[in-house]
């Protein structure tokens, strides 16, 4: 495997409406065909980071007010979604967000809007090639389907596109354990197979460690710990607040309960 | 008996316009939630260009047809691109009055050029267009107008069900952050929705021109009835578009033909009215799907 870095982010700001700070400094660098985790509790600033990269802070009024974004080693921080997706990042939204009054088969269409004229059946069978349970779903509206296979939706609706970055944000939001596995097998043969990149945003880090080569840790707008991800697998403080293990046993006043709490909200 | 079935056949003709007109509104709402209250003056815009190129251009029928079709669809553009464009982002309700002020600006451009006369158009159907069921006998006019209806509403429906343009159109509708984030073009859709918009309010005040003959007034006044079509229909689906506006049409020609024609203009607003009251979403608007 090469070392290229595919995309590199400097130091960067995020402010929302002008006034709200929510990245104060956040580096990462994306070497090419990795998967790399991004970490961290609700309200972090995950999702920002990927919304900073894909072009999606602009809709909600945010913007990069300091440091820069390059891909590819070109810079693209605050450039249009429309721009940023036809040079291959493609972002999974949180919470799936499918199309609910189209079908299946129509969802997995509009991802084809950065390439738009050209053929696309391939592309079609190339996803239900990995999503098997999504053909007898084909003419179903996608309002009317499972988490589950709405999670398998969007990541083929991305695919769709020809990713040379794929942006996961949270794809185990609320599924049971056995589709997360199966969703996070099939997260790992598309990086291998298609030679995509992954940044791949998660709260359960347990199982987003098990795929991924690298990993960050973000706290309130900024990155706390980064390493391999077999390196954070075994840090007693990734195991004590992100993986639900306690690294020493001994029962440590107020901060254990603190921890515990925060442990909850992980597992 | 027989004149039932004329009013009928009339109430239908003029119903299958309301409902072309009507479909273009609801697209422009449901791209961007923009009420268009300029959407009877997009209808007399039609109406005044066909005139134009078919009197002072003197070009054929059908060569004036198309052009003023290519026309509308470039002026919606054009709408689009000048005024709503520079106000994406900006609250809704600033939107909807730009869309009065527009009103206001084009009825007064048309007024310039025409005055507030009425015009008709020179006799251009031929008469075989004419149905003659024994007594029912149904002039060109309405003959053209449920066949532009239904070819109309064919094409467009295909469109939006097959094409991936309209694939796209309708992802921006359903939802709007995941189709930006697959890198649709969502200002190409806006645009898009104006320009059809423009186009079949077009072709609905040629045919209703030909009907009822031509004025800025009157086709604006027409052009509102959009609203206890859509109503009806509910806002958000374009078949009930079309359903709504062929109940307003019969409801129009049926109060016209046995109560009063006095009655006939403004019975769509009581219906509007009246429906408002039992179902606040209308009678066809999209079952909110729960289960997500
Ligand atoms: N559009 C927005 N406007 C203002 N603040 C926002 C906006 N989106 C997110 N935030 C704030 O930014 C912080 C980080 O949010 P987010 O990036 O969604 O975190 P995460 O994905 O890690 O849960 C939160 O405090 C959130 O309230
Ligand atoms: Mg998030």
């Amino acid at each position: 495997m090469n070392d290229k870095i595919l995309l590199q982010i400097n130091n960067i700001g995020v402010v929302y409406s002008d006034v709200i700070q929510v990245l104060k400094g956040v580096s990462l660098s994306v070497p090419e065909n990795r998967i790399i985790s991004l970490l961290g509790s609700n309200g972090a600033g995950k999702s920002t980071t990927l919304k900073a990269i894909s072009g999606l802070l602009k809709p909600e009024n945010g913007k990069v007010t300091e440091g820069s974004i390059l891909y590819d080693g070109t810079e693209i921080h605050n450039l249009p979604p429309e721009t940023i997706t036809r040079q291959g990042i493609i972002q999974v939204l949180e919470g799936r967000q499918p199309f609910k009054y189209l079908t299946i088969e129509e969802n997995l269409r509009v991802g084809t809007a950065t390439r738009f004229g050209k053929p696309y059946k391939e592309d079609l069978d190339l996803v239900y090639a990995y999503f098997p349970v999504l053909v007898k779903r084909r003419k179903t509206l996608a309002g009317y389907c499972s988490g589950g296979e709405l999670q398998m939706l969007v990541i083929g609706r991305a695919l769709m596109a020809h990713p040379k970055l794929l942006l996961l944000d949270e794809p185990s939001l609320g599924l049971a354990p056995m589709v997360v596995q199966e969703i996070f097998r099939i997260i790992r043969r598309i990086n291998e197979e298609q030679e995509t990149t992954i940044v791949l945003v998660e709260q359960n880090a347990n199982m987003a460690l098990q795929i991924a080569h690298y990993g960050y840790v973000m706290e309130n707008g900024k990155i706390v710990m980064e390493g391999d991800a077999a390196e954070l697998r075994e840090n007693p403080d990734v195991k004590e607040f992100y993986l639900g293990m306690g690294a020493t046993g001994i029962a440590k006043s107020y901060q254990d309960v603190k921890a515990y709490k925060r442990r909850k909200r992980w597992l | 008996m027989d004149f039932f079935i004329q009013l009928l056949v009339n109430g239908i003709s003029i119903g299958f316009l309301y409902g072309l007109s009507a479909m273009g509104f609801v697209m422009i709402y449901k791209a961007s939630s923009v009420l268009n209250f300029a959407h009877g003056e997009l209808l007399a815009i039609g109406a005044f260009l066909f005139l134009a190129l078919v009197t002072w251009a003197e070009l054929p029928v059908a060569a004036a047809f198309i052009l003023t079709l290519a026309g509308t669809f470039v002026f919606g553009f054009i709408v689009e691109r000048l005024f709503l464009r520079p106000l994406i982002g900006e609250p809704l309700i600033e939107i909807i009055m730009l869309t009065v002020g527009l009103a206001a600006m084009f009825k007064g451009a048309l007024l310039l050029i025409w005055g507030g006369n009425l015009y008709t158009y020179p006799d251009l159907l031929p008469e075989f267009l004419a149905w003659n069921w024994g007594v029912v006998q149904v002039p060109p006019v309405y003959v053209s107008a449920i066949f532009m209806g239904i070819v109309f509403l064919l094409l467009f429906g295909l469109f939006f069900k097959y094409s991936s343009q309209g694939i796209y159109m309708r992802s921006v509708a359903d939802n709007q952050p995941a189709a930006l984030s697959l890198g649709v073009h969502v200002r190409r859709v806006f645009a898009l929705s104006w320009a059809i918009a423009a186009l079949v309010a077009g072709i609905s005040g040629i045919i209703l021109g030909l009907i009822n003959g031509i004025n800025v007034h009157e086709l604006s006044s027409i052009g509102l009835k959009v609203f206890p079509v859509v109503i009806l229909g509910g806002l958000d689906s374009i078949s009930g578009a079309i359903i709504g506006g062929i109940i307003i049409g019969l409801l129009e020609t049926m109060t016209g033909g046995y109560l009063s024609p006095s009655l006939r203009d403004v019975i769509p607003y009581i219906a509007l009215v009246a429906i408002l009251l039992v179902r606040p979403y209308g009678l066809f608007g999209l079952v909110e799907i729960e289960r997500v």
